[in-house]
């Protein structure tokens, strides 16, 4: 996957963790948290839901790295780049 | 004499039955005879019956608040937002911290733990994708805290774990605390998630007591011959109840006044129920509340279909309305199955608006009475008129040999 796939698959969890949320203005380079209601409970779905979707074990100290879009993309493209759309 | 202070009443009613999201629905289908038990998808059983509630959640909640919780607790959410409407209490200027919510349940956190089971099972058990969830939805408080969350209510809150005997057995908790003057308003009743696990019905079947029929609306038979069990349903009924003298203070609409009530224990089997305790507990109720059984207009029973059940309610009524010539029976499971937690809060506020219309709705797919559930004025598949409606009397009982009984009053 590339970075625009990765950020596809980000907004499909978010779309599904944060169903009220409209999204269509995300601002890639601001926190999530500044943008959307996004607890500490939300933020582990998105850690599970990257889990069971692609088997990624994301540790506590790398959370941070996961604050906005853009980061959370540029996180995972090295661990994803190699995975086919989809799957 | 109790003082305005001491008497308590229902003040505002919300409702999720598998046949009416409101009372008025609820009622209607009640006196029409309309079922709301449907086939029914388990995961690993199949096809099951069950009593399905159709309500909005998202009336009140929003789709995160689903998502994030559970079952009971959207049902409470809904029952507990309808009540308070229903009330005309001014929400805002209620004060939040001295609201308490009482809510009776059969059993929580099968559902999700299932859920979660079956989640693992698609990772070969991998439990580090066992969601970080499952605690917050499967704490025994779990459904009266989303309606303290979703309301804003910093008063105490309890479910309150009672099998099958819960619905009363939460306003019996409200009308303590109100009187202990712990709360000034208690969001009560009962509540059930019960047919969203496989393993409840599966349990029933293990245990020969587990409801089957052709047509979902006839499966569940009490007093019937050709009973053969319980057929599992969702729901809840939850009211606003408060003192007397807050009620008349603010001009509340006043539904009833609960005059007594009763819980005790049979202490003798894991499952079979006891005629003698249950009449022990009826009798203790009609003692609290100062009446005689001939007082007591309607009897809602708690009969659920099964074979020895149906046997034993019967036997305790005998024994203590034997001789009462007017005192007539009836049955709701018969319409929506048996709601578990939420079962005697519905039962109740079932035959709650008797009290204005003055007819007891029936005990429905009742063809052959087994003569072992003979009920000298048992209402048989039509409802029936009464005319003038003062006291119904609510049963419900559950495993473990819990008995509660709760006794209303038309307030005058």
């Amino acid at each position: 996957m590339n970075s625009e796939q990765i950020r596809q698959v980000i907004m499909d969890i978010l779309e599904r963790i944060a169903p009220d949320e409209d999204l269509s203005d995300l601002d890639d380079s601001r926190p999530f948290r500044e943008q959307m209601e996004l607890d500490s409970m939300d933020f582990l779905d998105i850690v599970m839901e990257l889990r069971k979707m692609y088997r990624i074990q994301i540790p506590e100290e790398d959370y941070p790295n996961l604050n906005t879009m853009a980061g959370t993309v540029e996180y995972l493209l090295p661990k994803l780049k190699d995975v086919p759309v989809g799957t | 004499m109790l003082s305005d202070q001491e008497r308590i009443v229902i003040t505002g009613i919300g409702i999720a039955s598998p046949n009416g999201t409101n009372l008025a629905e609820f009622r209607e289908s009640l006196l029409a005879g309309r079922s709301g038990v449907v086939n029914y998808e388990t995961r690993y059983m199949g096809p099951v019956l069950a009593g399905v509630c159709r309500f909005d959640e998202l009336r009140y909640q929003k789709k995160k608040d689903v998502r994030r919780g559970t079952r009971a607790g959207s049902i409470a959410v809904y029952c507990a937002n309808e009540a308070v409407r229903d009330s005309g209490l001014e929400w805002d200027k209620v004060a939040r911290d001295r609201v308490g919510v009482y809510l009776g349940i059969t059993e929580h956190g099968n559902v999700e733990t299932e859920n979660e089971i079956y989640e693992i099972s698609k990772f070969g058990y991998d439990t580090k994708v066992w969601s970080h969830h499952h605690n917050p939805r499967t704490v025994a408080n779990n459904s009266a805290g989303e309606v303290t969350l979703n309301m804003g209510i910093t008063g105490p809150h309890l479910t309150i774990g009672a099998a099958c005997a819960a619905g009363n057995a939460g306003f019996i908790h409200a009308a303590q605390m109100l009187r202990l003057g712990e709360v000034d308003l208690a969001i009560a009743g009962g509540v059930s998630e019960s047919i969203h696990t496989f393993g409840i019905f599966a349990s029933f079947a293990a245990q020969g007591a587990l409801a089957t029929h052709e047509d979902p609306t006839k499966a569940c038979r009490p007093f019937d011959t050709d009973r053969n069990g319980i057929v599992v349903a969702e729901g809840g009924g939850i009211c606003t109840v408060e003192r007397l003298s807050d009620a008349k203070a603010r001009g509340a609409k006043i539904y009833a006044e609960i005059i007594g009530y009763a819980m005790n224990s049979d202490a003798k089997d894991f499952v079979l129920p006891d005629s003698n305790r249950q009449a022990e507990c009826v009798r203790l109720a009609l003692k609290r509340a100062k009446i005689n059984p001939e007082d007591v207009d309607i009897v809602s029973s708690h009969a659920t279909a099964t074979e020895q059940g149906d046997i034993e309610e019967a036997t305790a009524l005998r024994a203590v309305f034997g001789g009462s010539s007017r005192t007539v029976v009836n049955n709701t499971k018969s319409f929506i199955g048996h709601a578990m937690g939420a079962a005697g809060a519905l039962e109740m506020l079932g035959n709650l608006p008797s009290f204005d219309d003055g007819v007891a709705h029936a005990t429905i797919n009742l063809d052959n009475l087994d003569p072992r559930c003979s009920l000298p004025n048992l209402v048989v598949n039509q409802p029936r008129e009464l005319g003038n409606v003062r006291i119904i009397l609510n049963n419900s009982f559950g495993m473990l040999g819990i008995n509660s009984v709760l006794i209303i009053r038309r307030f005058e």
